[in-house]
Order: structure tokens, then C-alpha cells, then sequence
């Protein structure tokens, strides 16, 4: 490959000056005019009930308050893989918080005043709060239509139960591997839901014109999936994809949390209501907690066998996912993550049984690590454990059923190039590891501890980008794509990959946010897959616009397109070193014949793709077959931990952690992911807690109760390492990293307490509490679930 | 209760009409158009909506608007001059930013430091930013921006 000019150098952001000026227009921003009316609605005090009566009277009569509206005025079903939500409750509420009624008014406050005037009455059923509970026979149902609700293919719910879905794998002998063991070990891990807290809550706003076609201007992740599923939900109503357009503007941090459609199903739905004006619908803080997506909790059950030299022989994991009310898009962190849950691992015997539980809590959905960080906490833990047992070094357990590329992963398709050893090697060094260290405090001790990561993008088999590049007259461009700048810095690594082929430097390249209208498909910026997948589309697309410019060049100055090439903005031939043709003397105006006629015209790229080898279709019984997961990003995470026997604070010293990132387009931009995901990770490992009372509400839906991490729990030093193992199919060997550096955190630093204390912690969060109480000698310290409705889902 | 209240807005005199209940984040949002301060939890916990008063940072979600009547308030969008510029050439340098959201706030809380204390130290950043928050960076590339000597 001739020398890369932009691709692997840490240009600056292109996102810069709007962001850093305060030019960037979040959804909030933006001005609609005198005509905005405001929506608030009407939330469930019950987690599980059957609604009797709505009486909308009151309210109605408030001035200011142009319309209520309730379930019987949009009866109409969404969900990304299964069908499984309504707009407005139906009939039946299913957790605390859900929106069973809405008031459209003049101004906020008045429909916040009206929202208390709506009478509802309810007849409360019993609620289900544990996933396990759920699966009980005699559970009360919370879905009982389930069997009849639309789902993607490889879903499988069990009508007249709460699996909502069961992924099951079935590879090689589990009861041959298991008795090929020198040691089988068993043990239970917990892990409870968290908040993503992006800094900019939820919100959309919904106009139904004159002529009856949508725009929604949205915080989202997913413009044209947003798109799609609006469509298809107002499609009663004679709406076709045509007559509606998403407009995405900068978004204040997504995690997850803004992708799919949570609450911005209200902005179109309750704009058809009042048409001609617009319509805001904008959360609280506090509804952001409770009705948005939550990440998933999970009961994981992991049985291990290995021989005495370190070797795994089977593995039998099973995760209980408490996937909460309406799991139309969480059942597929639970479809994903059960194809993945053998970990980076090599093991020929596998049974894994991956179960979404419908529970009456928040509906849970995608969270960064799209719930490889739940697996990993209670598999990494384990390995740890397992390895103790045989009396054999962690690290070097690892690194001998470390999977390679190559190797078989549980569903039969074959592992990808991947530089897992060596990612393991650099963070084992950058930690001192098998070094014992010393606290200068007699009352701290120091323990090391590291983890594994691993992830697929989770996304349907036809997941494509798409990209249009178009040229300026001074050789500028701009770029439309759909996927989203959410702070991960999209927008300059696409603008390298186009600037790399056209040879334009990124400073003159402008990539715009989506508007449907406008902008290319893309189907979502999740699943870490957005430098990958959308990074082809651009890079095609880049390639097509040169193929173009060669095209022309060859007719018009008789040179073989073969030989020609793009430097700094010139067009340039190998064999005639004196040929030098600047892009802006042709780029729209295009090139003067001898007659005055003109060849050519503006260039404009195409580019798109979809992963054309992956495939979901296997056997349902064993998951063999198929090709589920596009690839996989690796890496490793280790931490010099700092523990107060006493008190059982922690500080940490040093992290490293270590991703296999292909190729990093813009290192800068990988280590900055590698440092934020490392914080999120911690913060969920060391303190973030949900806490919901014995009724399903959820007690601390703010930052005064829910900490999350401030400027002082940084930790003292952090160490991102990149490993490039170049990604075969992707852009310069490409593939995604934005979720991965959160997921090895919590068994890293669970594993580090052990190293230091000698303590077992088997439920998240590992709070000093929990530590402190294990020192102290109290062994319920690490299951404090008696009598604690806090540690409910525990 | 109506009332008109008066005070000087990134240096201009300004005047606006404000319900006694009105907050001053919304009024400066929604009634003068200044988008840069952000409600991120509307209850003075995240610093996204952070502002300067008479030279002093405050939570702008937590001021009623009457109470800035003969105040001095400054935003984002009214700073100038080489400091700022240094700043942010710094937090470009650094990626001292991810989504954005919370940077006004966070440049504001920078600038009240770096007037008392021009070469803070990293535990000084930590603690006179410890009321913003940012979930993307992890904080690290901001704190190197802020103590960077350059």
C-alpha cells in the first residue's frame, strides 16, 4: 500500500469549532416559532395493572390545553425486532412510568398542570421484578398475546410464558467435556441495570403539515430507522416512508441509550393530532432514568470444566436476562451476547442458554457493550477463579485457550485475524504484572487484576450504510451520510477515509448530519460497526468519484486511467511526471475540448455496503450454522488497584487497556473512546447503582442519588494501547472500538480486589460497602439481599 | 407576576420581561436565544447549563431570572480575547471533547479557574470542575487541556 497521508494520523476533529464555540445545535437548540405546542405525559404510579377508565374531562378543560390524548386515539403497535410496545398503553400497564395518556398544550407548564388532572384508574395485578421469578410456571403473564407478536426471525418467544426469547447453543459434548475434566466448577454472578446518562436527555419534536407529511427532528442514533418504524406505526393512518423525513441534529451523548425509537414514536404520533403545528416532546432527568432504555440486569449461572494443564473442556452458561416490560429491541443483547458467550475463548464443548425474561421494570435495550459487559463480568470472574483453583497464573490461562484466528466460534463460522496475545502481553506489562506491590499505607493493600473483552456488532444480516460524496469548486466536499456524530468524532474519521483516496486534506471535507430527505440510508450508529460499515460505504463512494475523475481524465487527455493518480488535489500520471491537473480546474466545470465543448461535469460518489456473508438463519435448537456475527474486536484491560482495608475504598492507580482497533483512522480519537469507556466502565463497577423499591420504582432517577463519575474519580493514570490486526474487509483494515473499552472494567477490577483482599465479589456494583463488609468478616457482604429492597434485582 | 428585569448580557445592556418564577436558564434560552448554557438535570447537578455571574460561575437552572437583574452575565458565546482562544486551541489539541454537550459549561468553569489560578495544577482542575459533568472523555483530555504550560 503506497504511504497513507490522513488514514492512522491524528487530524483534528472537523467537529471542532461547533462544538467548542457553541455553534453546535442540539435538539433543544433549535427554534420552531410561536406555533410549538408542548406534550407532557401521563406516567404509570403501578408496575403491573389493568386500566379501568381514563377520565380526560378535568384536564380538557384547562386553558391552554389543546388535546388529550389517550391509548384509544393510537392504537398502534412499534417495536425494532418485535413487535411488542404501543404508543400509549392499551389496556394494561407494564412498568412504573409508562405513558398511558398525553396533554398537548400551549406551553410546558401547562401541560404539566393538566397532566395531573387526567383521572386513571387502574386494577393492579401483581408485578414480576426478578427475571428468575418470570420464569416460574405459575408466573402471572405480563405479555399474554406474546405468541402472537410479529418478531424477526431469530427470535424465539414461547407464547404463554415471559420468554420473550431463548437463544440456545448446543456445540460438541457438554457431558463428554465436562467428564474429560479434571476440575468442573460452578458458581452464580449478578448483575443489576444501569442508566446510560448521556448529558442530553430524550427529546423530538413532530410536525404534521398542511399536506400531511412528517418531519420529527430527534436526539437519535438512528435516523432512518427512527424512519422506518414511524412509518410502519402511523402506516394506518396512509403514511408511507416518502412523506416522512427524520432530521438528526448534533447529539449530547447516545451510549446506546438514543438508539431504536423509545419515546420519539410520541413526536409523530401526537403530531398527526393537531395538524399544521409542530409538536416538542422533551424528558426530564427524571423520566430519562425510568423511560428510556435501561441496560439489562442478569442472573448468570457458569459451569467450567478444564484439565489440570489449564485446557477448557466445556462450558455451560446460562444468563437469565431481566429484560423488563417491553424487550422489542433488548432481546437482541440477548440473541447477541448468548452468541458470544463462550468469551474469547477456544472450548469445544459449549451449551449456552441465553433467556429474555419479560419483568415489570423499565424496558431494557441497547447500552454500549450491548450486554458483553453483563457476560463478562460473571464468565471473567469465573476464568480468574478456575485458574486459582488449578493453581496456574491468570494471565497465562488466558493466553492458552485464548481464541485464535481461524478457530471455530460456537455457531461453526471461523474466528477473524485478531491480535488478542499481544493486546494481553502489553497490558500484562504496562501493570507490573506478577509483580507483588505494596501500599506505602499499612492500612491499603494493592492488587492487580485483569479481564478480557470481546464483541460482535450486533446487527441484522442486511445492515447497510450508504454514502454520497459530492465536490465543491475549489476541490472541497461535502459528504452526506446517515450515520451519527454522537462524541465519538464520525465525522472526521469518515472525512479521512474520503480524503485518503481523493487525496483532499480532512480540513476541506464537510460531513453533514442526517435529514432523510437528503442524506443516504444507514441503519443505525450502534453496534460499534459505524467505522466500518459506513466507513466502506464512504470509502466506496470516495473511490467512485476518483474512478470518475480517471475517467474523464483518459478521454479527455488521452492517458490510461491505469496510470493515474490523485496527489494533493492534482490529478497525476506515472508515466508523464510532468502531468499535473488540479481538481478545481475541473471538478464541476468540467474540461474544455478544442471546439469549447466540455467533457465531463460535477463528480458525485456513490457508495454503498452490506455485509453480504452474514446470515442468521441456523438450526433454533443449537445455533450451528449461519454466519450471526460479522467479526469481532479484542482486547484486554489491567489495573493497579488501590484498596482500603477499612473503609473498603478504592482508588485506581494505573489502567491499561489494550484494542485490536484493525486499523485506528484516527488514534487520537481511539485513545479518547479507550479513556471515556474506561471511566463509564469503572463508574458502573465501583458505585453506579439502581436502586427501585418494592413496588418497581426506581428511587434515584437523578445525579444527586445516581453518581456517576465526576472529574475526581479519574484514575491516576490510564494507559490506551492500540493493537492493529488489520480487519480483512474493512476500511484500511478497520473495525469499531466505541463500546468495547467499558466492557472488561468491572471483572478487571473484581479480579484486582480478590488479588488484594482474597474477596470473591459475584454481584455488581463492587462497592466499598461490599468490600468492607466481606473484610469484616461478613459472608453475606457479597449477597446483601435479605431485607434490602434496594438489592432487589439481586 | 410580570416583570422587567435589566442587566448586561455578554457586554450589552439588555432588558427582558420574566415571570417572578421564571428561571434564568430558560429565560436565556428561550426568551434571548442564548443556546450555549444546556439543561442536562434541570437541579444544579451536572454543570451543562453553567453561566458566569459578575465573573463567577454559577448553575444557571438554579437562578431565578429576577435574580439577575443588575447582573453581569457572560456565556460562551461572549467570551473573547487571546485567553479564550488559547483555551480552546488547547481543547482542540487535546480532544477535550466528545459529544460537545456539556462543553460550554465546562469552558465557562475553565475560565473562572484559570482567572484565579492561571497554571493550576491537575488535583485544582479536578476540584474546581468537579460540578460539571461529561460522560464521553473520562475527563483525562480536559485536565490535560486546562494544566497544559504551552
Amino acid at each position: 500500500m503506497e504511504k497513507l497521508k490522513f488514514v492512522g494520523k491524528p487530524e483534528t476533529r472537523i467537529d471542532e469549532l461547533d462544538k467548542i464555540s457553541g455553534a453546535a445545535t442540539f435538539i433543544d437548540d433549535i427554534n420552531f416559532g410561536p406555533d410549538l405546542l408542548f406534550a407532557a405525559v401521563v406516567e404509570s404510579p403501578h408496575a403491573h395493572a389493568l386500566i379501568k377508565k381514563i377520565d380526560v374531562s378535568r384536564a380538557l378543560k384547562l386553558p391552554g390545553v389543546v388535546k388529550v390524548v389517550t391509548g384509544k386515539d393510537l392504537p398502534y403497535k412499534f417495536g425494532l425486532y418485535m413487535k411488542d410496545r404501543y404508543i400509549l398503553a392499551q389496556e394494561r400497564v407494564r412498568f412504573v412510568g409508562e405513558q398511558v395518556a398525553a396533554v398537548i398544550a400551549r406551553d410546558p407548564k401547562t401541560a404539566m398542570k393538566a397532566v395531573k388532572l387526567v383521572d386513571v384508574q387502574y386494577k393492579p395485578l401483581k408485578p414480576i421484578f426478578s427475571p428468575v421469578e418470570a420464569l416460574e410456571k405459575k408466573a402471572i403473564l405480563i405479555h399474554p398475546d406474546l405468541g402472537g407478536y410479529p418478531h424477526v426471525p431469530w427470535f424465539f418467544p414461547k407464547g404463554d410464558t415471559n420468554i420473550a426469547h431463548w437463544r440456545k447453543i448446543r456445540k460438541g459434548d457438554t457431558n463428554k467435556g465436562f467428564a474429560e475434566a479434571d476440575l468442573v466448577f460452578e458458581d452464580t454472578y449478578r448483575v443489576p441495570r444501569y442508566s446510560h446518562c448521556a448529558l442530553e436527555v430524550h427529546g423530538a419534536v413532530g410536525l404534521y403539515d398542511l399536506s400531511g407529511r412528517i418531519t420529527v427532528w430527534a436526539a437519535s442514533q438512528s435516523p432512518y430507522t427512527q424512519r422506518n418504524l414511524f412509518a410502519e406505526a402511523l402506516a394506518p393512518l396512509g403514511i408511507t416512508h416518502k412523506d416522512v423525513r427524520v432530521i438528526t441534529p448534533y447529539v449530547g451523548g447516545g451510549f446506546g441509550g438514543k438508539a431504536g425509537v423509545t419515546m420519539e414514536i410520541l413526536a409523530p404520533a401526537l403530531a398527526t393530532l393537531v395538524k399544521g403545528s409542530p409538536v416538542k416532546v422533551l424528558w426530564s432527568r427524571e423520566q430519562e432514568f425510568y423511560n428510556t432504555y435501561q441496560r439489562l440486569g442478569l442472573h448468570n449461572r457458569i459451569k467450567l470444566g478444564v484439565k489440570k494443564d489449564g485446557t477448557i473442556t466445556a462450558l455451560d452458561n446460562e444468563l437469565i436476562w431481566d429484560a423488563g416490560a417491553y424487550v422489542e429491541y433488548g432481546a437482541n443483547v440477548v440473541n447477541a451476547t448468548g452468541l458470544s458467550s463462550t468469551g474469547p475463548y477456544r472450548i469445544h464443548h459449549v451449551k449456552i442458554d441465553s433467556i429474555c425474561m419479560y419483568t415489570n421494570l423499565p424496558p431494557g435495550g441497547p447500552y454500549r457493550g450491548f450486554g458483553y459487559s453483563e457476560m463478562l463480568f460473571g464468565l471473567e470472574s469465573h476464568i480468574n477463579r478456575v485458574a486459582a483453583k488449578l493453581g496456574i497464573d491468570p494471565v497465562l490461562f488466558r493466553k492458552k485457550n485464548a481464541i485464535k484466528a481461524g478457530d471455530k466460534l460456537v455457531y461453526g463460522a471461523e474466528m477473524n485475524p485478531n491480535g488478542l496475545i499481544e493486546a494481553i502481553d502489553r497490558v500484562a506489562k504496562e501493570i507490573r504484572w506478577g509483580k507483588k506491590e505494596r501500599s506505602k499505607d499499612p492500612d491499603k493493600v494493592i492488587g492487580k487484576g485483569m479481564a478480557l473483552c470481546w464483541k460482535a456488532p450486533a446487527m441484522p444480516p442486511n445492515a447497510s450504510s450508504c454514502a454520497y460524496l459530492k465536490f465543491n469548486e475549489d476541490a472541497s466536499i461535502n459528504i452526506m451520510i446517515s450515520a451519527m456524530e454522537i462524541g465519538q468524532g464520525l465525522l472526521t474519521v469518515i472525512a479521512q477515509i474520503a480524503g485518503e483516496i481523493l487525496s483532499v486534506s480532512p480540513s476541506k471535507i464537510r460531513v453533514e448530519t442526517p435529514d432523510t430527505d437528503r442524506n443516504p440510508y444507514e441503519w443505525q450508529t450502534v453496534a460499534s460497526h459505524i467505522t466500518w460499515g459506513c466507513g466502506n460505504a464512504v470509502k466506496r463512494a470516495a473511490e467512485d468519484a476518483r474512478r470518475q475523475i480517471f475517467e474523464l481524465i483518459e478521454r479527455t487527455h488521452h492517458l490510461k486511467k491505469e496510470d493515474l493518480y490523485l496527489e494533493e488535489e492534482q490529478v497525476k500520471c506515472r508515466t508523464k511526471p510532468d502531468f499535473k491537473l488540479p481538481l478545481k480546474d475541473f471538478i464541476i466545470s468540467g474540461i474544455m475540448a478544442k471546439d469549447g465543448t466540455f467533457k465531463g461535469g460535477p463528480v458525485l460518489g456513490r457508495g454503498m455496503f452490506m455485509p453480504e456473508f452474514a446470515s442468521t438463519v441456523s438450526d433454533p435448537e443449537t445455533s450451528q450454522g449461519g454466519h450471526p456475527h460479522v467479526h469481532y474486536t479484542v482486547g484486554a484491560a489491567g489495573v493497579i488497584l488501590e484498596i482500603d482495608k477499612e473503609s473498603g475504598k478504592m482508588r485506581i492507580l494505573k489502567v491499561a487497556e489494550a484494542l485490536d482497533a484493525g486499523k485506528a483512522i484516527n488514534p487520537d480519537l481511539v485513545r479518547a473512546q479507550i479513556s471515556g469507556g474506561i471511566l463509564q466502565g469503572a463508574a458502573t463497577a465501583l458505585y453506579e447503582d439502581m436502586r427501585f423499591d418494592n413496588k418497581g420504582k426506581l428511587l434515584n432517577p437523578n445525579f444527586t442519588d445516581y453518581k456517576i463519575p465526576t472529574f475526581m474519580e479519574t484514575p491516576e493514570e490510564i494507559v490506551p494501547i492500540i493493537i492493529e490486526v488489520a480487519q480483512p474487509d474493512g476500511p484500511f483494515g478497520a473495525r469499531g472500538i466505541g463500546e468495547h473499552p467499558m466492557i472488561p472494567i468491572a471483572p478487571m477490577i473484581a479480579n484486582a480486589i480478590e488479588d488484594g483482599l482474597g474477596i470473591r465479589i459475584r454481584s455488581m456494583p463492587l462497592t466499598a460497602e461490599k468490600v468492607a463488609l466481606a473484610v469484616a468478616g461478613n459472608k453475606e457482604g457479597c449477597r446483601m439481599k435479605q431485607g434490602s429492597v434496594s438489592f432487589i434485582l439481586l | 407576576m410580570k416583570q422587567v428585569i435589566n442587566f448586561t448580557l455578554n457586554n450589552e445592556k439588555r432588558s427582558v420581561e420574566v415571570e417572578t418564577g421564571d428561571i434564568l436558564l430558560n429565560v436565556l434560552r428561550d426568551k434571548i436565544g442564548i443556546k450555549s448554557p444546556k439543561c442536562g438535570c434541570d437541579r444544579g447537578d451536572c454543570g451543562a447549563c453553567t453561566i458566569l455571574i459578575n465573573g463567577k460561575s454559577v448553575r444557571s437552572c438554579l437562578v431565578l431570572a429576577v435574580e439577575a437583574d443588575d447582573q453581569d452575565i457572560i456565556t460562551l458565546e461572549g467570551l473573547k480575547g487571546k485567553e479564550i482562544e488559547r483555551l480552546k486551541k488547547k481543547f482542540l489539541k487535546f480532544n477535550s471533547f466528545q459529544c460537545g454537550f456539556c462543553s460550554p459549561g465546562v469552558i465557562i468553569s475553565a475560565v473562572e479557574l484559570l482567572k484565579k489560578n492561571p497554571r493550576p495544577d491537575a488535583e485544582e482542575v479536578k476540584e474546581a470542575l468537579a460540578g460539571n459533568l461529561c460522560r464521553c472523555t473520562g475527563y483525562t483530555s480536559i485536565i490535560r487541556a486546562i494544566t497544559d504550560p504551552s
